[in-house]
């Protein structure tokens, strides 16, 4: 037994395994005093909500030995468990069709990473005769390690919602109670990158190529992600956009570490990684903070739709401030913690365009370019977000209240972490030492040299610190003059109604044309034709292009092809027992043949 | 040190230039060059008015937007003498603290719940993230020309005896003086002058303020100015000494102004639609000069 054990566990655990653990650990345990919180809402049926418990924590557990085993059949069996219980957690509302429709989604997208997995690990296992992690690094100085790279990275991708295998995303983060969605965004897709990663730390292969194809398609993974969370009206849903633009942004990262690594330049192995690193503690927290702001305004005012909320702000001001941090920091701004990883990741473009290498300056001018846009476009989708919904007045009559302290104190806290990154971002970058050192060519040492974080984090606090001086001394000064209340200047019409406010569509209407040869929209119109007025509406919604093309078209053609058997498929006994009988006659009849 | 002192003082007169240009050329009287002083003064000395619909966001926007612009005014160096604050990469947190100034400027217009100012704050967030790529653009080539990452260093490695580098300098101080009429809302973009608020953008957006909310955002739009101007000056003053370096910065100061001014008198607005592609051209360009620099130093391909 105990050797057992001793083959699938490794004797020390590494930084990085340590570093994904403390991160699962601490948005597990924020998810789950906010999900007690959460599910008192539920509290009329007690089994299904002892099983959702029980569920939550063969998740967290699996997670924790996805980051300790060292073996690839434990890796799936673990690899396993975490999907399974997953599922089960997001089907937790399972008497809406919606819920189980993503639910479904979810579990057969799971299985396809699973079976990319399996035949990477199989290619490694079939070439060296043991399923031990050991022996990919014995692999890789006989073979080609590429192909098998790729295998497992696409497997891990599916998991972290890269494009194009981001389609479960958008679904299954809705249809989950909020205290999962925080989690599943939060942590669970981030297994994928701890995959890779890990990989990366045992694979010794073609880096440089390897980069390439990893920052290109997170670079198109983050525009796509955050261009098509732009057109959501769904607050959860854009969340859940939001999350495959940070998965980019890491992944931008990791592409960038292994071009490092590939080129034998520390520098930017350790920027690229580090970032990497930082953003992926970085994107748990904040996303876990914005999911569950998302679950109280969902249990404020029973809607999730953007366009019928308005003025929240007012009745929920916790939840509202804790959005709006956690809105500056997933915009990339200082003084929060995204600032620091999108600096660290710059950084190391920056330093990677000087390279003297040719062709590379254009991969950066290209990689920067993307990350700008990302950043440009992000905090277009935030202001909407966060305006639309906390600010102004309520576009429609919806009863609005605050939450109690369980549901506010845990992201308290992760906002807290969230603002010490980045003043301390020092620190924090010292606490990833050890997960970088486990990365080839990235060490610590090297970052805290480059990359001067103190000082970035030293302009962060002065800035905090001049908007408060600034603030209060424009408050002591309306202190003593006279403050008066009025309506909103209505540019000379008086007859205002919340209804005419912006709306979310409105808000990013320029942005929608600007960018329509990229984004699909339907539109439903019956435009009156009469002289006299008649009845006439207009609905647009967005779609995802690559899903529709990718899933759904593949999808209505393979329906359309079997459907022309579907003669056979008549319901009556007589025909079945036919085709039992022709079956038997033609194994008989082909075994007497060839044999 | 030196640069933060310069900015501040050629704040104070920069919109009076631009101002009096204008008036010179329409044939007016006009205000006196210290005209939008005054007018600040007078703002800080009046009551406030808040609308109901409002909260703390639209009370605090106008202090976080004036510190935005206060501590990117920190990183900007005066040729090779580093800002207060100056660290490798020290433009992306400058670009990054604007943003944030901007973040609450338009949560800020939304606090309102006004239609007009939900139409400002859509145009100046779909605007800025247009203009983002051009600034980073053209720091990336000034970086590739320099071989270093920050402003000061930059600007201090910038030899302005090379062609190649007079012509990468020319084209960031047009990048950056569109950028700055950009980000300021200045013609042809938008025109701070209408009476229709249908057409405005910037000035749209900050409707409900006033007192001294009005007066930051009046401070925060004449340091973000003399801010950018600031930067074009670098461009040209390398490593002079400071002697010299003064002049050129202050010339170069009012060379903007004047530039700007004469821009405003002779050109109408853009039709709104054709602001984008204007906007976007900003980044072309930017694009066009990193492309000229690898070519310059093979790195291309």
């Amino acid at each position: 037994m105990k050797d057992i054990l001793s083959s699938l566990f490794p004797q020390a655990l590494t930084g990085l395994s340590l570093w994904f653990m403390a991160i699962f650990t601490i948005v597990f345990a924020c998810g789950a005093i906010y999900g007690a919180g959460y599910m008192k809402h539920y509290s009329g049926r007690p089994l299904r909500n002892t099983l959702h418990w029980i569920w939550y924590v063969v998740a967290y557990v699996s997670m924790m030995l996805l980051c300790v085993v060292d073996n690839s059949i434990a890796f799936l069996v673990s690899w396993e468990i975490m999907a399974l219980s997953s599922f089960f957690l997001v089907i937790y509302e399972s008497e809406k069709p919606d819920t189980i429709k993503a639910g479904i989604n979810f579990f057969i997208q799971s299985h396809i990473s699973v079976v990319l997995l399996t035949a990477g690990f199989m290619m490694i296992a079939a070439k060296t005769g043991t399923y031990s992690f050991e022996a990919i690094p014995r692999y890789c100085t006989h073979n080609n390690g590429m192909a098998a790279f790729l295998l497992l990275f696409a497997g891990f991708a599916v998991k972290a919602g890269f494009v194009p295998f981001h389609t479960w995303l958008p679904y299954a983060h809705p249809a989950a109670p909020a205290h999962i969605s925080g989690v599943m965004s939060g942590v669970i897709i981030k297994i994928g990158i701890f995959g890779i990663l890990r990989m990366i730390s045992l694979f010794s292969i073609d880096y440089v190529t390897a980069g390439a194809i990893i920052l290109a398609v997170s670079a198109i993974s983050g525009l796509y992600g955050v261009m098509m969370a732009i057109l959501q009206h769904n607050l959860k849903k854009l969340l859940a956009y939001h999350s495959i633009e940070n998965i980019g942004i890491i992944g931008m990262g990791i592409g960038l570490g292994c071009i490092g690594a590939g080129t034998c330049n520390t520098m930017l192995a350790t920027l690229g990684f580090a970032g990497a690193l930082l953003h992926t503690l970085n994107h748990a927290l904040f996303k876990s903070v914005l999911f569950f702001c998302s679950g109280n305004v969902y249990h404020g005012t029973h809607t999730l739709d953007i366009e019928s909320l308005g003025g929240l702000a007012k009745k929920m001001p916790w939840t509202a401030a804790l959005f709006l941090i956690a809105s500056i920091a997933i915009c990339g701004l200082p003084p929060m913690n995204g600032f620091i990883s999108e600096f660290l990741i710059y950084s190391g473009l920056f330093g990677w365009m000087q390279g003297a290498e040719p062709g590379v300056t254009t991969g950066a001018v290209f990689s920067i370019l993307a990350l700008v846009m990302i950043g440009g476009l992000a905090i277009l989708c935030f202001t909407k977000a966060f305006g639309i919904i906390f600010l102004g007045s309520p576009r429609k009559e919806i009863e609005a209240h605050e939450m109690p302290a369980s549901r506010i104190v845990p992201l308290v806290i992760e906002a807290v972490i969230m603002l010490s990154i980045g003043i301390c971002p020092g620190v924090y970058a010292k606490l990833a030492g050890s997960a970088l050192s486990c990365l080839p060519f990235a060490g610590i040492t090297k970052l805290t040299a480059t990359a001067n974080l103190g000082y970035v984090g030293f302009a962060s606090l002065v800035f905090l610190l001049l908007a408060c001086i600034i603030y209060v001394a424009k408050s002591r000064r309306n202190s003593k003059r006279q403050v008066s209340e009025g309506p909103t200047w209505g540019c000379g019409y008086t007859q205002g109604t919340p209804r005419i406010q912006y709306t979310a569509t409105s808000f990013v209407k320029t942005y929608v044309q600007l960018f329509s040869f990229l984004l699909g929209t339907r539109k439903h119109q019956e435009i009156p034709t009469e002289i006299y007025p008649v009845s006439g509406h207009f609905e647009s919604e967005s779609y995802d292009k690559i899903e529709s093309g990718l899933i759904d078209k593949p999808l209505t053609a393979y329906h359309r092809f079997t459907d022309i058997f579907s003669f056979l498929q008549n319901g009556k006994m007589q025909f079945y027992m036919l085709y039992g009988i022709v079956f038997i006659i033609l194994t008989l009849v082909l075994t007497i043949i060839f044999c | 040190m030196i640069s933060l002192l310069l900015i501040l003082f050629s704040a104070l007169f920069f919109n009076g230039i631009i101002g009096r240009v204008k008036s010179i050329s329409a044939g007016r009287k006009g205000p006196g060059i210290m005209q939008p002083v005054f007018d600040v003064c007078r703002l800080f000395r009046k009551g406030t008015v808040y609308s109901e619909v409002t909260g703390p966001v639209f009370k605090m926007a106008p202090a976080v937007y004036l510190a935005s612009v206060l501590i990117a005014c920190l990183c900007v160096p005066f040729g090779s003498k580093g800002g207060l604050i100056s660290f490798n990469g020290d433009f992306v947190f400058f670009a990054y603290a604007l943003a944030l100034g901007k973040f609450f400027c338009i949560i800020g217009a939304l606090d309102t719940g006004s239609s007009f100012e939900g139409m400002g704050a859509s145009r100046e967030a779909t605007y800025s993230m247009l203009a983002e790529p051009a600034f980073f653009l053209i720091l990336g080539s000034l970086a590739l020309m320099s071989g270093h990452t920050s402003f000061q260093e930059i600007f201090a490695n910038l030899h302005p005896s090379s062609p190649m580098s007079w012509a990468l300098a020319v084209c960031a101080a047009y990048v950056f003086l569109v950028l700055a009429m950009v980000e300021n809302s200045r013609m042809p973009v938008d025109d701070p002058k209408t009476h229709l608020e249908l057409t405005m953008i910037h000035e749209v957006m900050v409707l409900d303020n006033s007192g001294i909310d009005l007066g930051l955002i009046f401070v925060t739009g004449y340091l973000k100015f003399a801010m950018y101007a600031a930067l074009i000056a670098d461009l040209f003053i390398g490593s002079l000494p400071i002697a010299i370096g003064i002049p050129v910065f202050l010339g170069v100061q009012v060379a903007c102004a004047v530039v700007i001014g004469l821009n405003e008198s002779f050109t109408a607005r853009f039709r709104m639609n054709h602001n984008p592609q204007f906007i976007f051209t900003l980044a072309c360009i930017a694009l066009l000069s990193i492309f000229g620099v690898m070519l310059m130093s093979g790195k291309l391909v």
